[in-house]
C-alpha cells in the first residue's frame, strides 16, 4: 500500500472529509448556534481551498481511470474558490435555515462529483461524477422549502438533468460497442470517422449542450434559476457551468481531436445560436435571476467560440476567462442574494434608485456587470478579448463578426441595469441593506478579482504553459 | 529621459485621491492641482521632446517604454510618443484642465463626476501614446462607463435615451475596431513566428491588398463612429447636447479625437494600399458630413445642438484631410483636430456658463445677453468665431491647410469635393453669426437676465487658458506644424512607398 492516492486525490480526500465531518456535526447534533456552525463551515472551506494550492503533482489511478495534472488542480481551486464565495454570500440567507447542514452536505457532494468528473479519464468516471454533481442539486434547488417555485424548479431540473444524461449515456454506449473501451486514451485512438461513431458524438455533445444549456437545449435554465435559491442559482451558473466546461474541453480537445472539423462547425452553430437568442431573451427579462440566465446562455457561447480555435490556446482562453467569470459573476449574484434576503425582491426594477443608499453595492454590482460585458479596466476585457482572439485564430471572420457585435447587444442590458441602479429616480428609494461581514468579503474578494486578473498577466501565462502539456 | 507611463499615471492617482476626500471642496481642489500637474508635465515633455528633436534625434518614437504583457499572444504594454501625440496629449491636457475649472460648481455626487470625468482622460491619455494595439483598444474602450454616467446621472433632457445611444454606438464602432484589429492581428509575421500588435513593425510589414481590403473600412468606419463619421452621427448630437458641461468639452474635445486620431495612425499608415483604393470613399463620407451638417445646424434652435452639429461638420474636415492623402492636407487634419478640440470646448464652456445662469439653451429665448454678463458672451463670440475660421484664430488656419492640400489633388471628383467643402464655410458663417447675434446682442428678452451675475474666476481661468491657445495656433501656426510634420511625412512615406510599388 502506498500514499500515492492520498497524494493525488488530496482535493477529493479532503471534500470528503469535510462531508464526513458535517454529518457527524449532524447526527452528533450539539452545536444549535447557526452562525457557530457557519464559521466552521467556511473555515473549513478556506482550509480546503488553501490546501488546493500546495503540493500538486501529476500522475494517474485505478489503471488510468483517474488522472490529475497542473491544469486540472487549478480548474478544481477555480471551482474550490467559486465554492468559497458562494459559501460566504449564503451566510446570511442560512443564518435561520434549519437544514444548514443538509445544504452544505449536498452541495459539497456535487462538487465532489465534479471533481471526480473533471479528474476522469474513463467514460464511466466521468459518468459517475457527473451524476453525482447533478442528482443532489436538483435537491439543493428546493431549498427554499416554502416557495411553490422552488419546487417546481427542483422537478423541471431533475427531469431535465436526467433526460441529457440518458442522451449522454446512450451516445457513450454507442462509443463503447464501437471501440470495445471506455478509456479516453484507448479510445481517441480507436475512433474511426464511421457514421455510427459520429452519431454518438453528436449524441455525447447533445447532453454536454443540455448541461451547458447552450441553445437549443437551453430550455430549462431560466426556469430552474428562477425558483432555485439564490445561492443555488449561483452556483449552477458558476462551478456547475464551470465543471462541464473544463470536461468539455479535455474531451473534445482529446478523445474527438480527430473529429475536429466536424465538432467545430457543430460549435459555430450551437455558439452563434447560443449567443444571439441568449443576448435577445436577456433583453426582455425583469427578473434579476431570469436575466443573468441568459446572459449566461451568451457567456457560454463566447467560450464555446475559443474552442473553436482547437487547440490549447482556446483551452487556455476559456480556463481563464472561467476564472474572471467566477470573479464577476459572483459577484453579480452577491449582490442579488443581498436584495432578495432583505426585501424579498428580485426585479431589475427593485434596484431603482440603489444608489442613492447603497454605494459599495451598487459599484460591486457595476464593475461586476462590466466585467461580464467585457469592458476595460475589468478583467471581463481581457478574458473576452482572449476568447475572441483565440476564436479569430481559424480566419472564420463570419463568426467572429456576429460574435463581436453581439457583445454591442450584451452592453445594452447590462447598461440597462447600470441605468436603473445609478440613475433612475423612485419616489422612495431602497433603504440602506445591511450584509453581514461575510457578504462584505465577498465582494471585497469579487470586485479585486474581477479588477486584479485582468492585470495578472503571469496567471495567464502559467495556464498557457500548463494547458501546452 | 521622460518616464511616459507618468502621464497614466499623475491622472490615476489624482483619481483615487478624490475617492478619498472628505467633503465636496477637498474634491475640485485635489482634482484641479492633479490636471494642473498634468498640464505642466505634458509642457515639460513638449519642451524635452523638442530638444530631442532639435538635437538631431530622429528616432519615429521617443521616449519608448515596452513591457511584455501577455506573453503568449505577444502583447506588450508598448508607448512612445511623436509630434502627433504630443499635440494630441497637449489638447488633451488643456480640455481637462478647462473641464475640471468650468465644473466648480457642481454639488450632486461631486465625488463620483470628478472621478469619472479624470478616469475618461486616463483613456484618452493612453490612447495617444500606445504603440501596441491592443494597448491603445484597451484605452480606446476604458471611456465608455464613464460617459455613460457622466451622461446619464449628470446630464439633461433626454439623457437617458442619449446615454444610451452614445455608448452604444460607441460599442458598435470599437466592436469593428476589434474585428478588424484581430483580422490585421493574424496576417502579421514577426521573425520569431509570432503574431504581433506591434504599430511601427506592423507598419513595415506588407499585409496582402486582399486583407487591407477587409480590414480598411472596418478600421476606418470604427474608428470613425467614435469622430461621428457620416452616417454614424447621430450619437453626436443626442450626447452632446445632454451631457453635463465638462463632459460635452470631453466628448467634442478629445473624445472625437481618439477616432481621428485612430483613423490616421492605424487605418492610413498601417494599410496604406487600401487608403488609396478606398480614398474617393473617405471623400465622399466626409463631404456629405461637412456639408450636412453645415446645414442641419442651420435648422437648430438649441445652442448646445448647434454646436453638436457644427462639430459633425468640422470633425468632416479632420476625415477629410485624411482622405486627400497628401502631407499637407494630413497637417491640415492634424491641426483641426487640435483647433477644433480646443474651440468646441470653449464652445461648451461658454454655452454653459450661460445655460447655467439662464436655464435654457433655446436662442429665441435668450437676447442681450451682451449687457449682462459681458465677458462670457465675449468668450461666447470667440469661439464662435473661430469656429467660422475667421483668421487670426486656430479655426482658419486648420481649414485652410486642408484646402491646400486637397487642392494639390488634381482629379475632378477631388476638386469638386473641396469646393463644395470650401462652400459650406459660408453656410458656417451663418449659423455662427445668428446664434451670436441672437444671443448676446438686441434687447434683453427676460427681466430676469438683468440679475445675472459675471463669469466667476474658475470660469475666467477656464476660458483664457483656451482662448490662449487658440491665438498662439492662429497667429504662430508655424509652432504646431514643425511640431507635427515631420511625422506626418512619415506617414505620407509609407502610403507613398506602397503607392509606386503598384
Amino acid at each position: 500500500m502506498n500514499f500515492d492516492a492520498f497524494i493525488l486525490m488530496k482535493s477529493e480526500m479532503s471534500l470528503t472529509l469535510i462531508i464526513f465531518f458535517l454529518l457527524f456535526l449532524k447526527v452528533w447534533d450539539g452545536i444549535k448556534d447557526n452562525t457557530a456552525l457557519l464559521y466552521i463551515v467556511n473555515f473549513l472551506l478556506l482550509i480546503n481551498l488553501i490546501t488546493g494550492l500546495f503540493g500538486n503533482t501529476d500522475g494517474s489511478l485505478f489503471s488510468g481511470m483517474f488522472h490529475t495534472n497542473n491544469t486540472i488542480y487549478l480548474e478544481k481551486n477555480i471551482l474550490k474558490l467559486g465554492m468559497f464565495i458562494i459559501s460566504l454570500q449564503s451566510f446570511d440567507w442560512l443564518k435561520n435555515h434549519k437544514h444548514l447542514l443538509e445544504f452544505y452536505i449536498l452541495i459539497l457532494c456535487t462538487l465532489l462529483g465534479m471533481d471526480f468528473m473533471i479528474s476522469s479519464n474513463n467514460f464511466l468516471m466521468f459518468f459517475l461524477g457527473l451524476e453525482l454533481s447533478s442528482i443532489p442539486l436538483a435537491a439543493l434547488a428546493n431549498f427554499d422549502l416554502e416557495k411553490r417555485k422552488s419546487s417546481e424548479s427542483a422537478l423541471k431540473m431533475i427531469l431535465s438533468s436526467a433526460f441529457a444524461s440518458a442522451i449522454m449515456l446512450f451516445g457513450i454506449s454507442i462509443l463503447y460497442g464501437v471501440t470495445g473501451t471506455l478509456d479516453f486514451t484507448e479510445m481517441a485512438s480507436l475512433l474511426t470517422t464511421s457514421q455510427l461513431s459520429i452519431l454518438a458524438f453528436l449524441f455525447v455533445f447533445a447532453g454536454f449542450a443540455f448541461k451547458l444549456s447552450s441553445v437549443p437545449f437551453h430550455l430549462w435554465t431560466a426556469d430552474v434559476y428562477e425558483g432555485a435559491p439564490v445561492s443555488v442559482t449561483s452556483y449552477l451558473s458558476v462551478i456547475s457551468k464551470g465543471s462541464i466546461i473544463f470536461i468539455f474541453i479535455t474531451i473534445l480537445l482529446q478523445l474527438f481531436k480527430n473529429y475536429d472539423t466536424i465538432w467545430i462547425n457543430v460549435l459555430n452553430i450551437s455558439l452563434l445560436l447560443s449567443i444571439t437568442i441568449g443576448n435577445l431573451f436577456a433583453m426582455r427579462q425583469e427578473n434579476m435571476k431570469r436575466f443573468l440566465a441568459f446572459s449566461s446562455i451568451s457567456q457560454m457561447g463566447y467560450i464555446m467560440l475559443a474552442l473553436t480555435n482547437g487547440t490549447q490556446t482556446g483551452a487556455t482562453a476559456a480556463i481563464f476567462f472561467l476564472l474572471v467569470y467566477t470573479f464577476s459573476n459572483l459577484g453579480a449574484f452577491g449582490v442579488v442574494a443581498l436584495l432578495s434576503k432583505e426585501t424579498g425582491k428580485e426585479n431589475i426594477s427593485d434596484l431603482r434608485g440603489f444608489y442613492a443608499n447603497n454605494k459599495f453595492a451598487s459599484w460591486v454590482m457595476a464593475i461586476c456587470l462590466f466585467s461580464l460585458a467585457g469592458i476595460p479596466p475589468t478583467a471581463g476585457f481581457f478574458a473576452k478579448m482572449f476568447l475572441v482572439t483565440a476564436g479569430a485564430e481559424k480566419g472564420n471572420y463570419t463568426v467572429i463578426s456576429i460574435a463581436v457585435l453581439n457583445m454591442v447587444v450584451s452592453l445594452y442590458y447590462y447598461l440597462r441595469i447600470i441605468k436603473a441602479i445609478f440613475i433612475d429616480k423612485p419616489d422612495t428609494p431602497l433603504a440602506k441593506l445591511n450584509g453581514s461581514m461575510m457578504m462584505k468579503i465577498s465582494f471585497v474578494i469579487c470586485i479585486s478579482g474581477a479588477i486584479i486578473m485582468g492585470f495578472a498577466s503571469n496567471l495567464f501565462e502559467y495556464i498557457n504553459t500548463i494547458t501546452g502539456k | 529621459m521622460f518616464d511616459l507611463s507618468i502621464l497614466l499615471f499623475i491622472p490615476l492617482i489624482t483619481a483615487i485621491g478624490v475617492l478619498f476626500c472628505k467633503n465636496n471642496s477637498q474634491v475640485k481642489w485635489v482634482a484641479l492641482s492633479g490636471s494642473t500637474v498634468q498640464l505642466l508635465y505634458c509642457v515639460e515633455l513638449l519642451k524635452i521632446y523638442w530638444d530631442q528633436r532639435t538635437a538631431g534625434n530622429t528616432i519615429q518614437m521617443l521616449f519608448q517604454q515596452r513591457i511584455s504583457w501577455f506573453k503568449p499572444l505577444n502583447i506588450e504594454y508598448y508607448i512612445g510618443v511623436d509630434g502627433i501625440s504630443i499635440a494630441m496629449i497637449l489638447l488633451t491636457a488643456f480640455v481637462v484642465f478647462a473641464g475640471i475649472l468650468i465644473s466648480w460648481k457642481i454639488d450632486k455626487l461631486t465625488k463620483e463626476f470628478f472621478f469619472l470625468l479624470i478616469l475618461l482622460s486616463v483613456g484618452a491619455y493612453g490612447f495617444f501614446i500606445s504603440l501596441d494595439l491592443f494597448t491603445m483598444f484597451f484605452f480606446l474602450e476604458i471611456a465608455v462607463i464613464p460617459k455613460f454616467l457622466l451622461i446619464g446621472i449628470w446630464g439633461s433632457g433626454k439623457k437617458e435615451n442619449s446615454a444610451m445611444k452614445l455608448a452604444l454606438m460607441l460599442m458598435g464602432g470599437s466592436a469593428l475596431v476589434l474585428i478588424g484589429l484581430l483580422c490585421l492581428y493574424f496576417n502579421t509575421h514577426t521573425v520569431t513566428g509570432q503574431h504581433t500588435f506591434d504599430l511601427l513593425a506592423i507598419a513595415n510589414m506588407h499585409i496582402p491588398i486582399e486583407v487591407q481590403r477587409f480590414i480598411f473600412p472596418l478600421m476606418f468606419f470604427g474608428f470613425g463612429v467614435f469622430t461621428a463619421i457620416f452616417p454614424f452621427h447621430t450619437w453626436a448630437p443626442d450626447g452632446h447636447s445632454s451631457a453635463p458641461t465638462a463632459a460635452s468639452m470631453f466628448l467634442a474635445g478629445i473624445s472625437m479625437k481618439l477616432g481621428g486620431y485612430g483613423c490616421l495612425r492605424v487605418a492610413a499608415y498601417l494599410l496604406p494600399e487600401a487608403a488609396h483604393e478606398y480614398s474617393w470613399i473617405i471623400i465622399l463620407v466626409s463631404t456629405i458630413a461637412i456639408i450636412y451638417g453645415a446645414f442641419a445646424t442651420l435648422m437648430q434652435t438649441d445652442l448646445k445642438y448647434i454646436n453638436a452639429y457644427s462639430s459633425v461638420s468640422h470633425c468632416g474636415f479632420v476625415l477629410f484631410g485624411i482622405g486627400m492623402l497628401n502631407q499637407t492636407s494630413i497637417n491640415g487634419a492634424v491641426m483641426q483636430m487640435v483647433s477644433h478640440g480646443i474651440m468646441t470646448a470653449l464652445f461648451f464652456g461658454a454655452i454653459g456658463m450661460i445655460y447655467e445662469r439662464t436655464h435654457t439653451r433655446m436662442v429665441a429665448q435668450l437676447g442681450g445677453l451682451l449687457k449682462v454678463m459681458p465677458f462670457i458672451i465675449t468668450v461666447f463670440v470667440i469661439a464662435g468665431l473661430c469656429s467660422l475660421g475667421l483668421p487670426g484664430f486656430s479655426g482658419f488656419v486648420a481649414e485652410m491647410t486642408v484646402f491646400m492640400g486637397a487642392w494639390q489633388r488634381p482629379e475632378i471628383y477631388n476638386r469638386v469635393a473641396t469646393v463644395l467643402a470650401c462652400a459650406s464655410i459660408v453656410v458656417t458663417a451663418v449659423y455662427i453669426l445668428r446664434a451670436v447675434g441672437a444671443t448676446g446682442m438686441g434687447p434683453i428678452k427676460n427681466k430676469e437676465f438683468l440679475t445675472f451675475k459675471d463669469a466667476t474666476w474658475t470660469e475666467r481661468l477656464a476660458s483664457v487658458t483656451l482662448i490662449s491657445c487658440l491665438l498662439l495656433i492662429g497667429i504662430a501656426p508655424f509652432l504646431l506644424n514643425n511640431l507635427i510634420s515631420p511625422d506626418t511625412k512619415i506617414i505620407m512615406d509609407n502610403i507613398a512607398r506602397t503607392a509606386i510599388l503598384k
